[in-house]
């Protein structure tokens, strides 16, 4: 195929060549950006908490007085443990995608409060319900778990697991076994560590996890919060009784519906903006090449319309159909290739922007030719109608006289 | 008379090719339906949620971090609730027209008639001038005094949709209330209030968006029931909570009204006065201070959702693709149409007249696309009364997008008609007409 009689044709239209280029160079740096930020929604999505999600729910109650609260754990197991299908109920501080409870600054040489974790509280088989997985040392065993004073949220001291992630940031390349750490007046022994393991971290949305596993009793502040084993099957059946069954085992206080989900409906529940967004992104993707279609259509329809007489004369002396539509075809390839050159450079641009406002990274190069590779599909898909159109003029064109 | 003539021309010219015209008005019609449904949110949730005073509206800030202490931060921005000792002391220095120290706190009401479940609403603690200073409209009775303040007085203002749930929308001043399990004598109901956004209860833990809070009490009587703030930081050892009084903790909104500028500048030397005072005292490190607008304040919390100005955004970038679309096809249509530009040329017409042509016609696909976005922006908003966000309900469109909706279609239209107006009058007339 010959490009220069094309570039020359080209020449001719300057200002409509450029306004497809234009039109195409938008539409690559909102869809190069646009495809990014879903990709980031999607990958925020896929958060590993570490637990048995499907298998476990939460419940939660308030407004109980803190003397109520052994009566109240004590009814509350056993009331839930009834239901069919229930594997275990533990009183723990909080599940993932729960409430957030528990956040603390942690120190080391009581100076320095670098690192803020997410405690996590249970009573003895939390760990085995929760399904966590030991990478080194030791499981709490029956003596560590103790019992919470008046008004303290976590034991004064304990022997306890914390995840991977955590050793790494308080004691780089050491082992973190036997280590001491504190909050405030409270200090903790590292036993085991755990290779995932996000409690309502994973609410707090791109927060490192950083959690640490706290035994003790029942009771005190520990109390309102009930994690739930069940079946996978029949999890979300357990769940709907549980929250019934609450009225009659604890009338006088109240059930926080928002939260006494399952961990899949809470999950569900805690992306749902963002799934919101990514759908909107999609749409708006959709609408965006859409137009950018039409426009080719429009304008190439133009120019099958204007030179329908020099498509004659071309077919009179010789241009076969395929020559015909093979022109067009390469035009618009030009053209779309022009628009996509600046296209990226704008990407980049309106990528800059958006780091600048929000948090965004960098856009990876690579989604420069994919973005390129959508758009020369879009403008031979869009084209395709009129070129064949052109493709079908007969050479008897050339000898009318208009 | 001309204008007429164009519009005839305009129309004739617009359903001698329909396809085109169709996809020119669809495309517009679909950037303007987008940019209306964003901006419609956006509106929502950067608006002004109390237009009338808000220009009088101040939120004071202090440091009151000691030295030597773990969490004593030397960033840029000062912590954003106050402590109790400093808005008591504020308060009671009155050196504004207005101003009331408030807190967000979960509370249990019990239904009066002892029947039903307790069910949880959130509550305002705050001092006296909360009503007076935000215009919040009483429906019955009115709000409490400075003096039921000091006295610890067990009053309560309810809002008018628990007014309606409760007591079935009676006058309710005087009967009791069960909140937190103690009793609360009804001194006022609310009509409908509820500023979008919840400017008071940011940082302390409330809603921004929806119906409203429900139960409004007296800071220090509700402290006295025990009622405990959603929100608080400690910046000591750690927080005696209960003692929050007196505690090293911040908990605690301060809203001051503020008439003029003369007033701001004097609140602000005597802010600077008092936080210099507390340095000389041991019970500051530094004395810097802050007095935000609430418009300014709102801005500099970010407010308003990312995600929603990033949709803003994104709109945009689509209408300015669909107005350089529509520039490109309405090129192709003028330049088709050469031929009788030049004949109307050779019969007399000015490039003006040829310009006035073609902008008119620009126009009338400009309104088409306005009325086709309308449609496209209520679609677009019924999706967004679907979303999961606090806001999702309040989305509708109102009288000033309406008309808004129409400008954005006529400049748009009007600015994309400029260039191929433009090359249609400087159409030269003979080669036209030689060539035919």
């Amino acid at each position: 195929m010959h490009i220069r009689p094309i570039l020359v044709a080209l020449r001719k239209h300057k200002l409509a060549t450029f306004l497809i280029a234009m039109e195409i160079a938008l539409a690559c740096a909102v869809l190069c950006n646009a495809v990014f930020i879903i990709a980031n929604r999607l990958s925020a999505m896929n958060i590993v908490t570490g637990v048995d999600e499907a298998s476990l729910g939460e419940i939660v109650v308030t407004g109980f007085e803190p003397k109520e609260a052994s009566d109240l754990n004590a009814r509350m197991i056993a009331g839930l443990a009834a239901i069919p299908g229930v594997e275990s109920v533990h009183a723990v501080s909080s599940v993932p995608f729960g409430p957030q409870a528990g956040v603390a600054g942690v120190t080391l040489d009581h100076k320095h409060y670098g690192t803020v974790i997410d405690y996590y509280v249970g009573d003895s088989g939390t760990i085995k319900a929760l399904g966590l997985e030991l990478v080194a040392g030791a499981m709490p065993d029956a003596d560590d778990y103790q019992a919470i004073p008046d008004k303290a949220w976590l034991p004064p001291s304990a022997r306890v697991l914390v995840t991977r992630a955590l050793a790494d940031r308080l004691w780089p390349g050491e082992s973190p076994l036997g280590k001491m750490f504190w909050t405030g007046p409270y200090q903790y022994r590292v036993i085991g560590v755990v290779a995932n393991f996000m409690g309502a971290a994973a609410n707090g949305g791109g927060r490192a996890e950083w959690s640490a596993f706290v035994p003790a009793l029942p009771g005190g502040t520990l109390a309102g919060t009930y994690q739930i084993r069940a079946n996978p099957q029949d999890l979300e059946r357990v769940m709907t009784e549980a929250r019934k069954t609450v009225a009659t085992i604890a009338p006088d206080v109240v059930l926080d519906h928002e939260n006494s989900q399952s961990i899949p409906v809470l999950r569900a529940a805690h992306f749902a903006t963002d799934r919101a967004m990514a759908g909107m992104l999609i749409g708006v993707i959709a609408a965006l090449l859409g137009v950018t279609a039409l426009g080719i259509v429009g304008l190439a329809s133009f120019w099958v319309a204007q030179r329908r007489k020099q498509i004659g004369i071309r077919r009179a002396i010789g241009a076969t159909r395929g020559d015909i539509l093979r022109y067009f075809q390469t035009e618009n390839f030009l053209i779309v290739t022009f628009g996509i050159v600046i296209g990226m450079l704008l990407a980049f641009v309106l990528n800059a922007v958006l780091m600048k406002f929000y948090e965004l990274p960098h856009l990876p190069l690579y989604y420069l030719p994919i973005g390129a590779l959508a758009l020369w599909g879009l403008g031979q898909l869009a084209v395709l109608g009129p070129a064949l159109r052109a493709a079908a003029v007969p050479p008897v064109v050339a000898t009318r006289s208009v | 008379m001309m204008f007429g003539y164009y519009l005839d021309l305009a129309l004739r010219s617009l359903r001698r090719n329909k396809v085109l015209t169709t996809l020119m008005v669809l495309a517009l019609a679909l950037g303007i339906g987008a940019c209306i449904t964003t901006l419609t949110v956006l509106k929502l949730l950067s608006g002004d949620p109390i237009p009338q005073k808000s220009a009088q509206l101040f939120y004071p800030q202090l440091d009151p971090y000691p030295a030597n202490q773990p969490f004593s931060r030397s960033g840029k921005r000062l912590p954003f609730l106050m402590s109790y000792v400093d808005a008591m002391n504020l308060i009671h220095a009155h050196k504004a027209e207005r101003q009331a120290a408030m807190a967000m706190s979960q509370v249990k009401l019990m239904p009066p008639s002892g029947e039903g479940k307790p069910f949880y609403a959130q509550g305002v603690l705050a001092t006296a001038d909360f009503f007076p200073m935000f215009d919040a409209p009483f429906q019955y009775g009115s709000g409490w005094t400075a003096a039921d303040d000091d006295s610890r007085a067990q009053v309560v203002v309810i809002a008018g949709y628990l007014n309606d749930k409760l007591f079935g929308g009676a006058n309710s001043v005087g009967k009791m209330i069960r909140i937190e399990d103690h009793d609360f004598r009804i001194i006022g109901v609310l009509r409908a209030w509820a500023p979008q956004p919840r400017f008071y209860a940011l940082h302390l833990g409330g809603r921004s968006y929806g119906k409203g809070d429900a139960v409004f009490l007296p800071l220090q009587g509700a402290r006295a029931d025990g009622l405990m703030p959603s929100a608080m930081m400690g910046y000591g050892k750690s927080i005696d909570v209960d003692h929050l009084e007196s505690a090293e903790a911040i908990w605690l909104g301060l809203w001051v009204q503020l008439p003029n500028a003369a007033a701001v500048s004097t609140y602000r030397s005597f802010l600077g006065n008092y936080a210099r005072e507390q340095v000389s005292l041991g019970r500051f490190r530094k004395s810097h201070t802050a007095l935000s607008g609430l418009m300014e304040w709102m801005r500099s919390e970010h407010v308003v959702p990312e995600d929603v100005r990033l949709q803003a955004g994104l709109a945009f970038g689509f209408l300015l693709i669909c107005v350089v679309n529509t520039v490109g096809l309405l090129l192709a249509k003028c330049l088709r149409r050469s031929r009788e530009i030049g004949v109307r040329r050779a019969l007399g017409a000015s490039r003006g007249a040829i310009f006035a042509q073609f902008m008119v016609e620009a126009a009338i696909v400009g309104l088409a696309g306005g009325v086709l976005g309308l449609c496209f922006a209520e679609l677009g908003l019924l999706g967004i009364r679907h979303q999961p966000a606090q806001y999702a309900s309040l989305a509708h469109l109102d009288l000033s997008m309406f008309l808004f909706t129409f400008v954005v279609a006529l400049a748009a239209s009007l600015v994309a008609g400029l260039l191929p107006a433009w090359r249609a009058c400087v159409v030269a007339p003979a080669p036209q007409l030689k060539d035919a």
